[in-house]
């Protein structure tokens, strides 16, 4: 089977973002990029599946700037076989992605998708979903474990207080957790390879997509800080801070 | 025009976080409504309809919304959606699981995880790990929302809404649920706790985490949480993490032991009203937002704590 892989290039996730002074939103220059970590598990698990001669062709597709195809060669060299992106420099939410997504999987006519949960930018954690609603897919969000089967896969789930186990029928869209898989490193030799593989870019219009944004950011604001504190010399101290100025215990 | 919270519940009880959701749509402005879909949910409608602030109950009763699974519930929020300006749920794993597919089918845009209502149409949501919050308005006819659960009050009782049966969609059969984990605590959950005690990879091990950890919980009446790297190494069960992609806490005393303090998890944490780093690392960023630090080995320092609390 086919499986299509969406990824989004995000700010790293050991930058520690600063919000603009003019409350625009924040400040994008010259911060390390990076592909979003849920998106790379999802890679990873495509990969492995091809590995173990269950899917027949990886497909990473990626919407927005130019430079995400970087994104999408990382992405190869961790062994997709080729990449798609749909380029533009709007303002893309997840309604606008999941209808370009859509759009290449009516082209691409994947059997399964793996995506990432959340992207570590917005946190919005809602891709997936739409993706599949617009679909009429299955949907399996959060996934810990994936058990490939013919018609249906088998998959855990991380939910509050737990774990679901859920048949899910494919064709369907999966959105991965943490503990899925551990990425591995592009090694030099595939890092080169990727260079070669097939990439094709596309606009939203050639997919006949309107992607105009529904929300309209007003500000972006630093959350209030939270005022230094104090080191304890003890256990005791600790515990007459708790009690007598806290008072919290 | 109404506003629809969706019950979030288990067939047999009501869930804590959708009273928290009822208080985020009482400030939308409009009656707010409640869906119940599950099966045999005689007693969890009873109880929602004795929420203060719920006008009135809509119940949708058969056994296809048993395991609650998203595909067939969206189609049947969907189809109640038209008489409502809002559609609201906790932002659980069970609401980010639903309300997107639900956004989907409508066309709409959600605003996901929204910690502050400006206006009907304008709310706040953190980005980045909270390390910035957006302020975005909908322009959508209907807005779906997530909400924080820590950033609204629950809802009290003493509501008295009308229930009202509502017609079942069919069955989709897309998904077969097989079971469920759940892990069983006899400690307060997570979410609603008033006091959390988390531990980190500085414990070393599943048995060091439950000997150490535990009897501190147990004096202080606490839920037990965890950083992503103390799940990762096994010690505890995936439920038990705090942070940006976990559980989003907001205690009034939050203890962390032998963790460092990733901004992943201080997203997760950081709205606590106190907050206690315990940990031998004196570099560790956990204290750069502790209001009390301790710079100690916690295999000493924590039996100490205990044997402290009297």
């Amino acid at each position: 089977m086919k499986i299509l892989v969406p990824i989004k290039r995000v700010v790293d996730y050991n930058v520690n973002v600063r919000v603009k002074a003019d409350g625009s939103g924040v400040d994008l220059a010259n911060v390390k990029m990076s592909m979003n970590p849920f998106d790379e598990i999802a890679v990873e698990e495509a990969v492995r599946l091809k590995e173990a001669g269950i899917a027949t062709e990886v497909v990473v597709v990626s919407a927005g700037v130019g430079a995400a195809q970087e994104t999408l060669r990382t992405a190869m060299a961790i062994g997709a076989d080729r990449g798609i992106l749909v380029e533009t420099d709007a303002d893309l939410q997840p309604l606008a992605v999941a209808k370009l997504l859509k759009a290449i999987v009516d082209k691409e006519a994947p059997k399964l998708v793996i995506a990432g949960k959340q992207a570590i930018d917005d946190d919005a954690n809602q891709t997936g979903q739409v993706l599949a609603a617009l679909l009429g897919w299955a949907q399996a969000t959060f996934i810990s474990k994936l058990v490939p089967g013919t018609d249906e896969i088998t998959v855990t789930r991380e939910i509050d207080g737990g774990l679901e186990k859920l048949a899910v029928k494919l064709p369907a869209v999966v959105t991965v957790d943490l503990r899925l898989n551990e990425p591995r490193y592009a090694t030099l030799p595939n890092i080169m390879k990727a260079k070669k593989k097939p990439l094709e870019t596309m606009k939203p219009a050639d997919l006949g997509v309107d992607a105009a944004p529904r929300l309209t950011t007003l500000r972006v604001v630093e959350p209030p800080k939270r005022s230094a504190g104090i080191i304890v010399a003890d256990v005791g101290q600790l515990v007459d801070k708790l009690k007598n100025v806290a008072k919290v215990i | 025009m109404a506003i629809l919270v969706i019950a979030e519940h288990d067939n047999a009880a009501l869930k804590a976080a959708t009273l928290n959701a009822v208080t985020a749509a009482g400030k939308l402005g409009g009656d707010v409504h409640m869906l119940v879909a599950g099966a045999s949910v005689g007693a969890v409608s009873q109880a929602a309809a004795k929420v203060a602030g719920v006008a009135k109950v809509l119940v949708a009763d058969a056994p296809q919304y048993e395991a609650q699974t998203p595909e067939n519930l969206a189609v049947l929020v969907k189809g109640l959606a038209s008489g409502y300006s809002h559609i609201v749920a906790p932002a659980t794993t069970a609401g980010k699981n639903l309300t997107p597919r639900v956004a989907g089918l409508l066309d709409v845009a959600q605003v996901s995880d929204v910690v502050a209502v400006e206006a009907p149409d304008t709310f706040v949501r953190p980005i980045y790990a909270g390390n910035a919050l957006a302020t975005v308005k909908n322009a959508d006819a209907i807005k779906v929302l997530t909400v924080r659960t820590t950033a609204f009050d629950a809802a009290g009782e003493g509501g008295s809404a009308v229930i009202e049966p509502v017609a079942a969609g069919a069955d989709l059969g897309l998904v077969r649920l097989i079971g469920r984990e759940v892990t069983k605590s006899a400690r307060p959950e997570l979410g609603a706790a008033k006091v959390i005690v988390s531990g980190g990879r500085g414990l070393g091990s599943g048995e060091n985490f439950s000997k150490v950890l535990e009897p501190l919980a147990d004096k202080l009446g606490a839920a037990i949480g965890a950083s992503r790297a103390a799940v990762d190494a096994g010690f505890v069960p995936n439920d038990y993490q705090v942070g940006q992609t976990g559980k989003i806490v907001a205690p009034q005393i939050y203890f962390a032991i032998g963790l460092s303090g990733a901004i992943q998890h201080l997203a997760g944490m950081k709205d606590s009203k106190v907050i206690v780093a315990i940990n031998k690392d004196a570099d560790a960023p956990i204290f750069q937002v502790a209001d009390y630090g301790l710079v100690a080995d916690l295999f000493t320092a924590v039996p100490e704590l205990v044997a402290a609390l009297g």
